[in-house]
């Protein structure tokens, strides 16, 4: 489907960090018409995280790195929506991708109420779903004060607060030490940042430094910082248990051996009230799934020019493998360049996307060396006692888990899932699939969520709007008043700039809709 | 070294603090912060009971994903506190088990 | 080449029929190995709702059967730890109609299930709400049937096995079927798998909807068809939907179009809180892509019979093939083109409940008794012995003259078994 006001092809990218926003400034400065949607109040992702509006700050960048490229993003996102090129939707929760008749319907919930559906169908649609962050369970990983690492930084960068006055930040990987510098710089105290790796491995992997020399400089930064904080940084170690009654008081640490088994006697009780722990990251990958796009191990498999497996379908930044901003940045270039070439029914010349493909190889390099070295231990379930909960949602215990595998004949996660409910919650076990798969002994697989949120069957029941006057068309709601008012395409600029007020604004937050049915006439 | 806030570190100079209630304790929050940040900022740090073990649980992961900081705001169960932005005159329940009442 | 193992009968598939079967005939004195490609449960059990219904079954030897199966899962639910552990809980369905013209027909349905033996009350519209408090105003009325049961059908059959072990048989997961061996005679004598045969004078077919084509391993034809059913989960919920709640409205349909997607609303709650919604039948082959347009019609009979449900969330959908045969009754009982070859699938939406009867049935055989109930209805020689034309697929109706046809769609199967999408 081609704009009706100007003719231009119709990209909708699901995601307005890193790499969607710039796919999206790239198809847009080539004749593409883009709509960005993404589920935060403001664009720019995890990374590019900002404060609330409302909180008026001043210095954004103090809890940032890369902030003139932020900036260059911002400024561009702005241009291009007063332009009338790009649409941003913001506060729209993604729970659906169709492929319908050639294009591909993107429905999104409206927040933050969520009973209202829209429907944006475009010609072509880019993922750019980002990640979420695997965290490995250990007893007493389920008290309050035991956060995950990227979920400590998020709350720090979006509302300015902190979870407590002392942290221990633990796990594994390159995530760690922003967040450790970043709550520190905010006015914690963080008595440990704890390693299961040992930083030094990773210089092994000289080629990778040789080719991205700039990682080094990172990491040379960000050991300043530590050091100025005066955070005391144990590699090779672990948290072994948190302790607490209703409340996280102490995690236990300890070191572990080349085996990755904890050393007896080197435990040590560290007294904190917050942990922010975390062991990597994950794809979000549910709606490339529905698609059914094919899946490269846990991450959605794209070609060189970011293209998935189906038509039409693009795929950019961690869903397509963990490798931070830089890598998004890269690939978003590289699947807006690509976009906007295809849908203007020309194949892009490799030389036009030269550079950032350069990036892109350097960088997957580089994190596919801080893959290897930041490796769970072989051991990390061993320290899972029985009674430690390993899924949050519905309460599964490991015991649960060893029995199925050891007694009721269960061979996969899925079976592991069906005879323990360990998956089946509201989180649909994005936070245990990891942990379960290690505790059964099976490969880590993606479970397939035709869902990728929770929708109310009162907005599921509704049919779509057919043959959609606009290609926003808000589905049939019960009370027109309520209803969202999304701009028609001609309309350039349902907001000012990224700071604008949130979509969701107009809708009255807690009044629940009834629509009536024929079973409800009397 | 000095300690500050992240207000502080941030230069934020928010609106006037707008007054919700938490189980019928008034609480201050600033504009624009979500359930769960205006939660922290007054010291709670849960805000759920599971449904099975009746465990306290607060934010988790921080980002909409775990659902593990559901809570009860103005009646409506299983809002994601770290999502939802505080309204002024909020009435936030601690959610006991799935929220829902027979 | 590892030792064979040796063993009196080698059950194919480890899903509830499977489980049932090796259980009552290693209970029975039989040296029993249960053997499956997967895990327990990995194929439609898995995928299932857990209904042990009758309420949903015309009089006939399906329901002779049903009826005759649920006294035998009482008496396993009794056993020691077993009804908490499968999560057994006789719920009861309640039927309702939305119309007086729907009502008629539904006790006249119930009237002729009463006559075979089926408990089934009446329920008045004014009634209706004491029994589920939430359900929509303005129903015409229902019927009430108390022998209705639930189980959660992954943990029954692993419940299953495990007993079943625990009296002595093997299990076998992961290993692939790739042969059925037969002496020169032609008679079983067990099963080929990468991991070794299994000999055995006799060989159970409960591979469910893939039991066609552990048949043509034997060299026989069996019409097991897929019909795709979808399932919606909703969030956790304290105990709201008290019964396994669906609508009549297919009993008042004289004639159904086959071909095209079919739901009926049926609702139920679960022990672990989610409510399941179902029921949708298609036949698309063994297609495991999601479809939005079944998940809104899905969701929109529930919403209809049970208001309340507008605002609660869908988490989740899963998706199953049911194994269904052209008259709409499974195969039981041993297959006199092969001796030693028996069948138990094709179950449809049933086997979980009919499971208990047919394992209890063919270890009767087994062992060379007299069956409790005839099996003649279900004999696996009562279809032609080639596809016709060479379709594997047709359309219910089937080829004129079969024995025990239906001219019509099966009147709802509402507990239908369902493969979850996320099947690695």
């Amino acid at each position: 489907m081609t704009d009706r006001t100007g003719g231009r092809p119709h990209l909708a990218v699901v995601g307005a960090g890193p790499a969607g926003l710039t796919a999206a400034l790239a198809a847009a400065a080539r004749g593409v018409r883009v709509t960005l949607v993404d589920s935060a109040r403001e664009p720019g992702g995890q990374f590019y995280r900002q404060p609330a509006a409302a909180l008026g700050a001043r210095r954004p960048e103090a809890l940032h790195h890369q902030w003139r490229t932020w900036e260059r993003l911002r400024d561009g996102l702005a241009r291009h929506i007063a332009s009338g090129a790009v649409t941003l939707l913001t506060d729209h929760h993604v729970w659906s991708v169709e492929r319908e008749s050639g294009s591909a319907v993107v429905h999104a919930l409206l927040g933050p109420a969520q009973e209202e559906s829209v429907a944006v169908r475009a010609d072509a649609l880019l993922l750019a779903t980002g990640g979420h962050e695997r965290v490995l369970p250990f007893p007493g990983w389920t008290l309050p004060g035991v956060l995950s690492a990227g979920g400590a930084q998020a709350m720090l960068k979006g509302g300015l607060v902190l979870p407590g006055r002392t942290a221990v930040v633990a796990g594994t990987g390159p995530l760690l030490l922003p967040v450790a510098a970043g709550l520190a710089a905010a006015g914690a105290r963080v008595a440990a940042l704890v390693e299961w790796a040992d930083p030094r491995d990773l210089l092994r992997h000289v080629r990778v430094f040789a080719a991205r020399p700039a990682k080094l400089v990172e990491g040379a930064r960000y050991a300043a910082e530590l050091a100025r904080h005066r955070i005391a940084v144990r590699p090779r170690h672990t948290v072994v248990a948190a302790h607490g009654s209703r409340h996280l008081e102490a995690v236990t640490v300890a070191a572990l051996d080349r085996d990755g088994r904890v050393r007896p006697g080197t435990e040590r009780r560290v007294a904190c009230d917050t942990l922010a722990v975390g062991h990597g990251m994950l794809p979000h990958t549910d709606l490339a799934e529905a698609l059914g796009c094919r899946l490269d191990g846990v991450a959605v498999a794209v070609d060189d020019e970011q293209r998935t497996d189906v038509p039409g379908v693009w795929a950019a930044g961690e869903a397509t493998g963990i490798g931070g901003a830089a890598l998004a940045l890269a690939e978003g270039r590289i699947a807006g360049l690509s976009v906007a070439a295809r849908l203007h029914a020309r194949t892009p010349d490799p030389r036009s996307y030269a550079a950032p493909a350069r990036e892109r190889a350097a960088l997957r390099a580089f994190f596919a060396a801080v893959d290897s070295v930041c490796a769970p231990p072989a051991r990390w379930a061993e320290q899972v006692t029985d009674d430690t909960v390993v899924c949050r949602c519905e309460e599964v215990p490991a015991a649960a888990v060893r029995e199925a595998v050891g007694e009721l004949g269960a061979g996969d996660v899925r079976t592991v899932k069906l005879l323990t409910r360990a998956g089946m919650g509201w989180c649909q076990g994005r936070m245990c699939g990891p942990a379960v798969a290690g505790l059964a002994g099976c490969p880590e697989a993606a479970p397939r969520r035709p869902f990728a949120h929770p929708v109310p069957l009162g907005v599921l029941a509704r049919d779509p709007a057919p043959a959609p006057p606009s290609d926003l068309a808000p589905h049939p709601a019960p009370d027109p008043a309520s209803a969202p008012d999304p701009a028609p395409p001609s309309d350039p600029a349902p907001h000012s700039g990224p700071a604008s007020a949130p979509v969701s604004d107009r809708a009255p937050r807690p009044t629940r809709h009834s629509p009536s049915t024929g079973w409800e006439s009397p | 070294m000095t300690r500050r806030t992240p207000l502080e570190l941030a230069g934020a100079e928010p609106g006037p603090a707008f007054t919700v209630t938490f189980d019928g304790r008034e609480l201050a929050v600033l504009p624009g912060r979500t359930i769960a940040a205006a939660l922290w900022s007054a010291g709670v740090t849960s805000w759920r009971t599971t449904r099975a073990g009746g465990e306290p649980r607060g934010v988790f992961c921080g980002i909409g994903v775990c659902f593990d900081c559901l809570v009860t705001v103005n009646g409506r169960p299983n809002q994601r506190a770290c999502l939802l932005p505080a309204e002024p005159g909020d009435v936030i329940r601690t959610q006991e088990g799935t929220g829902h009442h027979d | 080449m590892t030792k064979p193992l040796t063993c009196d009968v080698v059950v194919v598939g480890a899903g509830m029929v499977g489980a049932a079967s090796a259980l009552y005939a290693v209970r029975a004195g039989l040296r029993v190995v249960l053997v499956d490609r997967g895990p327990v449960a990995g194929g439609t059990t898995g995928a299932g709702e857990g209904n042990l219904l009758v309420s949903d079954k015309e009089p006939g030897p399906e329901l002779d059967l049903a009826l005759f199966s649920a006294r035998l899962w009482d008496g396993i639910a009794a056993e020691p730890g077993v009804a908490r552990a499968v999560e057994y809980e006789r719920k009861g369905g309640l039927v309702v109609a939305s119309d007086p013209r729907g009502l008629t027909a539904l006790e006249g349905f119930a009237e002729g299930q009463r006559a075979a033996g089926v408990a089934a009350a009446p329920v008045a519209a004014g009634d209706l709400h004491e029994l589920e408090p939430h359900l929509a105003r303005g129903l015409a009325g229902g019927v009430l049937y108390p022998q209705d049961a639930q189980v959660m059908p992954t943990l029954a059959a692993a419940h299953l096995v495990r007993l079943a072990r625990l009296a002595g048989a093997s299990l076998l997961t992961g290993s692939t079927v790739t042969g059925v061996l037969r002496t020169a005679s032609g008679s079983v004598r067990g099963v080929r798998t990468p991991r070794g045969d299994v000999h055995a004078p006799a060989v159970v077919n409960a591979a469910g909807t893939w039991g066609g084509e552990l048949a043509a391993l034997a060299g026989v034809f069996l019409p097991v068809l897929p019909r795709r059913g979808f399932v919606l989960v909703t969030e956790p919920l304290p105990p709201t939907v008290r019964h396994k709640v669906y609508a009549a409205d297919y009993v008042a349909d004289v004639a159904s179009d086959s071909a095209a997607l079919q739901t009926s609303p049926v609702v139920e709650g679960t022990a672990g809180g989610p409510v399941l919604i179902g029921a949708s039948r298609e036949r698309v082959g063994f297609d495991r892509s999601f479809s939005l347009p079944v998940a809104r019609a899905l969701a929109a009979g529930a919403t209809r019979l049970f208001p309340f449900l507008e605002g609660v969330r869908a988490m989740r959908a899963y998706l199953g093939f049911r194994p269904y045969l052209p008259d709409h009754l499974p195969v039981i009982g041993p297959d006199p083109r092969v001796p030693g070859l028996l069948h138990a699938c094709g179950h449809e939406g049933a086997g979980i409940g009919l499971a208990t009867g047919t394992g209890h049935l063919l270890a009767q055989v087994l062992i060379g008794r007299a069956p409790d109930l005839d099996l003649a209805p279900f004999r696996p020689d009562r279809f032609p012995d080639s596809p016709p034309g060479g379709s594997p697929d047709r359309s219910a109706e089937g080829p004129a003259g079969l024995p025990g046809e239906r001219l019509r769609e099966s009147p709802g199967r509402p507990g239908e078994f369902h493969r979850p999408e996320d099947t690695p």
